[in-house]
């Protein structure tokens, strides 16, 4: 299958890509709004095309343990969900993150807490990037702001998930779920014939057995392998940081948002901009790593910073420890399954100028 | 230690009664005298390696008094979270199809946590083994109250026995998923004596041929003890199972080949 141009939901994109990243397998359980994950590869019928197993489970409870199972044998595997679903994976992605387990889980976010609305949301901003479960550990998180980057991430995912054997987390947005743009499809990949070294794949008289585990009761060998895992994510940071600048060059404001919010913010500065005021955005696309030096860079030719993001203030709190005091840092943002307007944004950027 | 005198001569191929097998580690078990956990871990090192299969084995340890059973058998684990050995059975076996798959549960992980990974799994019949270790008792975290506690069992979280009418019955989780079409062979058995313990290998060898079929889940039952639970001497331990435990949860097939595959055909034929 050639590199090919479709007009596509984010969550259709999602699915195709995984197929043609050359995944091995998907275990998922439906929940609005990212169900069209899960039809979508039933339909496609991926175990035809490459092989791919796709697998509806009883549960999310389930389905994160399922990809620790393949994860486990090396293979490429993945689950999507939403919010709710998402907590419930929590204990399974804390054990994958201690397993040390590469994997790829796709959050198309609604707004919380509980049952919450099946309306886009970036409340769940904390749970992705500072951990989500118990322990010390760190998802990758990858927030795509297009359906072309919610299938292009769907690869670098991947890639970044088996460089570092580490689970990764695409946090998406019902409404960068729902809607339909071009997206252009890379290649059918073939599935990978080889697994790596440490993968449970049937002890062979040439190696040791494997174990897939995060079971330590020696304390002094838990800090060793804590410690470990804080080298792992400071390489991490060094090396993996993406971002975006928008009309930064010349900014005496500085919008920093991600995702959904990053999109209206776009049209934001082009607005600002229009009545004479020099408004830029940095769109962070990798929140774990935070692209914090940039960010510290930015805050040094700026007046203040205005984080808009669909949540109560949570990514402020990383832009205010990036930014450290340079300038004032705000937050304005919508709640509840709420988009922002551009016009609001505007409005609040204008009101925090006046009160300068 | 001094050596006993004549030992070597004794030490010969003539006199050999029992060989410990290469699959099993030389690591030390870390089992309370008397628990049936050790004996069940040695039936199934000797069946993988009867069976020639090691290369084939992937096994699913759980989270109980056998979460470091990876450290006894000498194959792949994967080590999974309380209740889900499953699910990730599940995964290993679809994206591993040839390998031979296996979970090795207790009663809390099996038949409380993890009971909706175990009833879904058997429904799907998923072609994996699932050997679960039923001693009425949750013994690694100390003695509390299993589902498959006895009415008026005593525990340290049913103090004064388990009162049916507040904590519910015990639950025979093997019975339910006998009743599944998606399970091929369905048996309890012990190992509390040289004839149950030949008995229950023969179930395991069974059970581990059968798998080889892909016609469903198989699932063995071993009703065991917990002399540091139950607070016996393991000889008193083994006699009180036979006069209470086994009341509850007789040993023999729940489900045979031939009853599954009657099951299976009535099941297509509705559809």
């Amino acid at each position: 299958m050639e590199r090919e141009l479709r007009l596509m939901k984010g969550n259709e994109a999602v699915a195709e890509a995984a197929i043609r990243a050359g995944a091995d397998g998907y275990f998922g359980y439906p929940i609005t709004p990212q169900s069209e994950i899960i039809e979508y590869l039933m339909e496609a019928d991926p175990y035809r095309r490459t092989g791919m197993v796709v697998l509806q489970a009883e549960s999310e409870l389930a389905a994160i343990n399922m990809v620790y199972g393949g994860a486990g044998c090396g293979k490429k595997v993945m689950t999507t969900s939403s919010s709710p679903g998402i907590s419930l994976m929590q204990e399974g992605l804390s054990y994958i993150a201690g397993a040390e387990l590469p994997c790829l889980i796709v959050n198309v976010a609604r707004g919380g807490p509980g049952l919450g609305t099946i309306q886009p949301s970036q409340s769940d901003y904390f749970q992705a990037v500072k951990g989500g479960g118990h322990g010390d550990y760190h998802l990758i998180v990858l927030a795509p702001a297009s359906v072309q980057e919610m299938a292009d991430f769907v690869e670098l995912g991947f890639d970044l998930a088996f460089k570092y054997r580490n689970p990764v987390m695409i946090l998406s947005d019902g409404a960068i779920g729902q809607m339909m743009e071009k997206v252009w499809l890379g290649p059918q990949k073939e599935r990978s014939k080889t697994s790596p070294e440490w993968a449970t794949t049937g002890k062979t008289t040439t190696r040791k057995r494997n174990i897939i585990t995060s079971l330590e009761l020696d304390p002094n060998r838990q800090e060793i392998f804590n410690l470990k895992l804080v080298d792992k994510y400071n390489a991490i940071r060094k090396n993996e940081v993406r971002y975006e600048e928008f009309r930064c060059d010349d900014a005496d404001y500085l919008l920093v948002a991600y995702g959904t919010s990053a999109r209206v913010c776009q049209k934001s500065v082009e607005l600002a901009r229009e009545q004479g005021i020099r408004a830029g955005l940095l769109r962070p696309v990798t929140l774990f790593p935070f692209p914090s030096d940039p960010i510290n860079r930015l805050a040094g030719k700026t007046k203040l910073i205005l984080t808009v993001e669909m949540s109560a203030g949570q990514m402020v709190e990383d832009v205010r420890l990036a930014v450290n005091g340079k300038v004032p840092v705000h937050y304005y943002g919508r709640i509840g399954g709420i988009i922002p307007t551009p016009d609001e944004v505007v409005e609040n950027l204008k009101k925090l100028i006046t009160e300068l | 230690m001094k050596e006993v005198t004549g030992i070597k001569e004794i030490i010969k191929p003539e006199n050999l009664a029992y060989r410990k097998s290469n699959i099993l580690t030389d690591e030390i078990m870390h089992y309370c005298p008397g628990c049936g956990h050790s004996t069940a871990h040695r039936i199934l090192a000797e069946l993988i390696e009867e069976e020639g299969l090691q290369e084939d084995a992937i096994g699913v340890s759980p989270v109980g008094c056998s979460v470091f059973l990876y450290n006894y058998i000498d194959i792949d684990w994967q080590e999974a979270a309380h209740g889900r050995a499953p699910a990730v059975a599940t995964a290993i076996k679809r994206l591993l199809p040839g390998k031979f798959v296996f979970t090795y549960q207790g009663d809390g992980d099996l038949a409380a946590i993890g009971t909706a990974e175990t009833i879904h799994s058997c429904n799907r019949g998923e072609n994996i083994l699932i050997i679960f270790i039923n001693n009425g008792i949750y013994g690694m975290t100390g003695g509390q109250m299993a589902p498959t506690t006895l009415p008026g069992m005593k525990s340290s979280t049913s103090p004064f026995g388990r009162d049916v009418r507040s904590m519910g019955n015990p639950i025979k989780i093997t019975d339910l998923v006998a009743a599944l079409p998606g399970t091929y062979y369905v048996t309890r058995q012990s190992v509390h004596t040289p004839a149950n313990v030949r008995k229950t290998k023969k179930a395991l060898r069974k059970a581990i041929q059968y798998q080889k079929l892909n016609r469903g889940t198989c699932f063995v039952e071993i009703v065991s003890n917990c002399p540091s639970g139950w607070k016996m001497t393991p000889p008193r331990a083994n006699t009180w199972m036979e006069e209470n435990m086994f009341q509850f949860y007789p040993l023999g097939d729940l489900k045979t080949p031939a009853e599954a595959s009657d099951q299976q055909s009535k099941t297509e034929k509705n559809d």
